[in-house]
């Protein structure tokens, strides 16, 4: 099909670039509004997550601008996002981001969900020097390109269960164990997250000098965990860990209580969205679950108080229980609020710089950036399965409940 | 080698492995007996065979959930699945059954990706698991041990293949169904209604995987997407042990399922597949050498 250019096309097409760009002018500071950009999953695979995301962001908007806003040197900002949907699909977020930026003149970025749409963000950002705090990418890989205007308020895939690995040297030390003498069993699928979590599960073990006796990466297609367990319950491990989302989480649960397999201490990733403590309560009991945040923690912030009132305005203002996807786009949005207010500019890069140096506390957990760019400071939670519900048992300090080892094995 | 040491240093661990490999190689068999049956019968390669088994799982999920016990809902899931299995075959199946083997191959792959979906649509994506409230026996003082839900899958693979085979020989419809296995044309040509003994013949397969649905969904857990390796596994059954013969089936899907879990012990999880294809190839190698033999003897 070939288009005809006509007097009339070009009228209106430069009329529209006009438009554009004078919209594009109004993109950073539109009167006292600063406006953040988001591609956002609206539809798709991701689009519940991507709902429980702009939920986040939007509460968190609504709260500062109710408080008042943000004080830019003299003059305070009302905060504004722009949502563009970006169809669950890399290369639509991809195109999105160069939209946002350079056609309508954004500055600042939010993260979309999840590690691959925000792995194809990055660069684009990159290129414009546009800062970029995200709280629901996770993956490893995200930091390890030198990216300098990424920032993650999440603890990436790697930290999911090393904490698991701390609480079991803690719990050797205060039994009079040497860490060192502790062995450990992994059976991680093999999948890139997995396989994250298992890198950062071999880098603590090492720093303790615990020894690995198992090692084994289930298929994605696996249906049945009998081998590994026979070989799990031969060597007498001290700490099972398993990470193959939902369907490791519940068999692993399921075979460890049927084989009678006894490990003092248990862990796994995605077995709170697996539901093991509502659907296998007995053969859950003692098991341990990593997750991002939890709204029983003791975290405070000065914008929604503790955690659990922000889960309340969340519900409240929602009407479904916050998940820890909503609290942590919050939190994305308070780092932005705390950087203009430190900044004292508008300008990206001292916006940037400002970010870069975040120490802060917020209801989803202290952020503190490392030089990759991703929150060091925010421990990961691990809940107990206790009496068929789940109880947060480290990090120790905003504990609700007392770790109960060794695990019992269920009757 | 570690692993290896192990296995030679407490031989109990080898009994455990045996068996728990030959209970699941029970559960592999089920689907199996489905797939030589419709492979035999209408020449039909199915490979929504593990979608089936999916189906099967949720059947006996969805009635434990409304409060019948599991084993109940082994023989309930069969009988659901042989009217959905049925019904399959009068609106899809019929239409590529005696035709090329690749479209029926085709037909059946794109039935399972729709079934999957489906079952993703309608019943989620969580993982769900039916608790039969079976406990464990223990023996060798303890060093074994065996989910009395593993020996219950495995009576009834027995028993359906006992089952099978009786009503392949003695009930009228087994014999019509023998008959079009051995010449489509000629029964026909006696009076046989093939189209009825197709649709009994897929519908009949459908019940058998949905009994083995019923047993995974209570001795592991089950998801949309647990299809492929049953599909997977009940064809390299199929193709060691032969078109026709339900005792030899059963022999191979056992034998599979312990090599498989000996595999996984020695080589770890990741390998465990793997080395099963190889053992698949192995064979096959060596079935051909050994057929070379005997028809030199023949000349």
């Amino acid at each position: 099909m070939r288009i005809r250019i006509t007097r009339a096309s070009l009228l209106i097409s430069g009329a529209a670039a006009l438009m554009l760009l004078a919209r594009g002018a109004a993109g950073q500071a539109e009167g006292d509004t600063i406006v953040l950009g988001a591609a956002v999953s609206l539809t798709g695979k991701y689009s519940v997550n991507g709902k429980n995301t702009k939920d986040g962001y939007d509460l968190a908007v609504e709260r500062i601008n109710e408080m008042g806003g943000v004080k830019v040197g003299p003059k305070s900002y009302k905060l504004k996002v722009v949502y563009y949907d970006d169809e669950s699909t890399p290369a639509r977020a991809a195109q999105l981001t160069e939209r946002l930026i350079s056609q309508d003149g954004v500055k600042f970025m939010l993260g979309a969900y999840g590690s691959g749409l925000t792995k194809a963000m990055a660069p684009v950002t990159e290129k414009y020097k546009v800062p970029h705090v995200e709280g629901n990418g996770a993956a490893r890989e995200l930091f390890t390109h030198g990216y300098k205007y990424l920032f993650a308020v999440l603890s990436t895939s790697d930290y999911y269960l090393r904490d698991a690995v701390n609480l079991a040297a803690e719990v050797a030390k205060e039994h009079g164990r040497d860490p060192k003498t502790l062995k450990l069993a992994m059976a991680f699928e093999n999948d890139p997250f997995s396989l994250d979590v298992r890198d950062g599960v071999l880098e603590d073990a090492k720093k303790y000098g615990m020894k690995v006796l198992i090692d084994d990466k289930l298929p994605p297609e696996i249906n049945d965990m009998a081998a590994t367990l026979t070989k799990v319950r031969a060597v007498k491990p001290d700490l099972l860990l398993v990470s193959g989302h939902e369907k490791g989480a519940a068999l692993v649960v399921r075979q460890t209580g049927e084989m009678k397999i006894d490990v003092p201490m248990m862990a796994a990733t995605h077995c709170d969205s697996a539901r093991i403590a509502e659907t296998m309560p007995k053969l859950a009991e003692g098991f341990l679950c990593a997750s991002q945040w939890d709204r029983k923690l003791a975290y405070k912030d000065r914008w929604f108080g503790t955690a659990d009132e922000y889960a309340t305005r969340f519900e409240k203002r929602f009407n479904y229980p916050a998940p820890y996807q909503a609290a942590e786009s919050t939190a994305s949005v308070l780092v932005f609020a705390d950087a203009f207010a430190r900044a004292g500019s508008l300008d990206p890069e001292k916006v940037r710089d400002a970010i870069a140096s975040t120490d802060m506390m917020t209801m989803y957990g202290p952020i503190k950036f490392d030089s990759t760019g991703k929150n060091t400071a925010k421990p990961m939670v691990l809940y107990q399965v206790q009496g068929g519900d789940y109880k947060v048992v480290a990090p120790t300090k905003w504990a609700e409940a007392k770790l109960i080892w060794p695990r019992k094995l269920p009757q | 080698m570690e692993n290896l040491r192990l296995l030679f240093e407490s031989p109990v661990l080898s009994v455990q492995l045996l068996l728990d490999g030959v209970l699941i190689g029970a559960i592999f068999a089920l689907s199996a007996y489905g797939m030589a049956l419709v492979w035999g019968v209408m020449g039909l390669i199915n490979v929504a065979q593990g979608e089936l088994v999916m189906l099967g799982g949720y059947a006996a999920f969805y009635l434990y959930q409304a409060g019948i016990h599991p084993l109940f809902a082994v023989p309930a899931a069969a009988v659901a699945l042989f009217v959905f299995g049925w019904i399959l075959y009068r609106t899809v199946v019929f239409r590529v059954v005696e035709k090329d083997l690749f479209i029926s191959i085709l037909a059946t792959f794109g039935l399972s990706i729709l079934l999957q979906q489906l079952a993703n649509t309608l019943f989620g994506a969580d993982v769900r698991t039916a608790d039969a409230g079976f406990g464990t026996l223990f023996l060798f003082g303890g060093a074994v041990t065996v989910a009395e839900i593993k020996l219950v899958s495995f009576a009834v693979a027995l028993v359906t293949g006992a089952l099978l085979i009786q009503f392949l020989k003695r009930s009228r419809m087994g014999q019509a169904i023998r008959a079009t296995a051995q010449n489509a044309r000629a029964a026909r040509v006696m009076g046989v209604d093939t189209q009825r003994v197709y649709a009994w013949t897929f519908g009949l397969n459908a019940a058998i995987c949905g009994a083995s649905g019923a047993l995974v969904a209570m001795t592991w857990v089950i998801h949309p997407y647990l299809g492929l390796p049953y599909t997977v596994r009940s064809f390299m059954i199929v193709i060691i042990a032969g078109l026709g013969n339900v005792a030899a089936v059963l022999a191979v899907a056992l034998g599979l399922g312990a090599a498989e879990n000996f595999a996984g012990f020695v080589f770890g999880a990741e390998y465990q597949a793997a080395f099963i294809f190889g053992l698949l190839v192995v064979i096959l190698v060596w079935r051909r050498f050994w057929l070379a033999r005997e028809r030199r003897y023949l000349q």
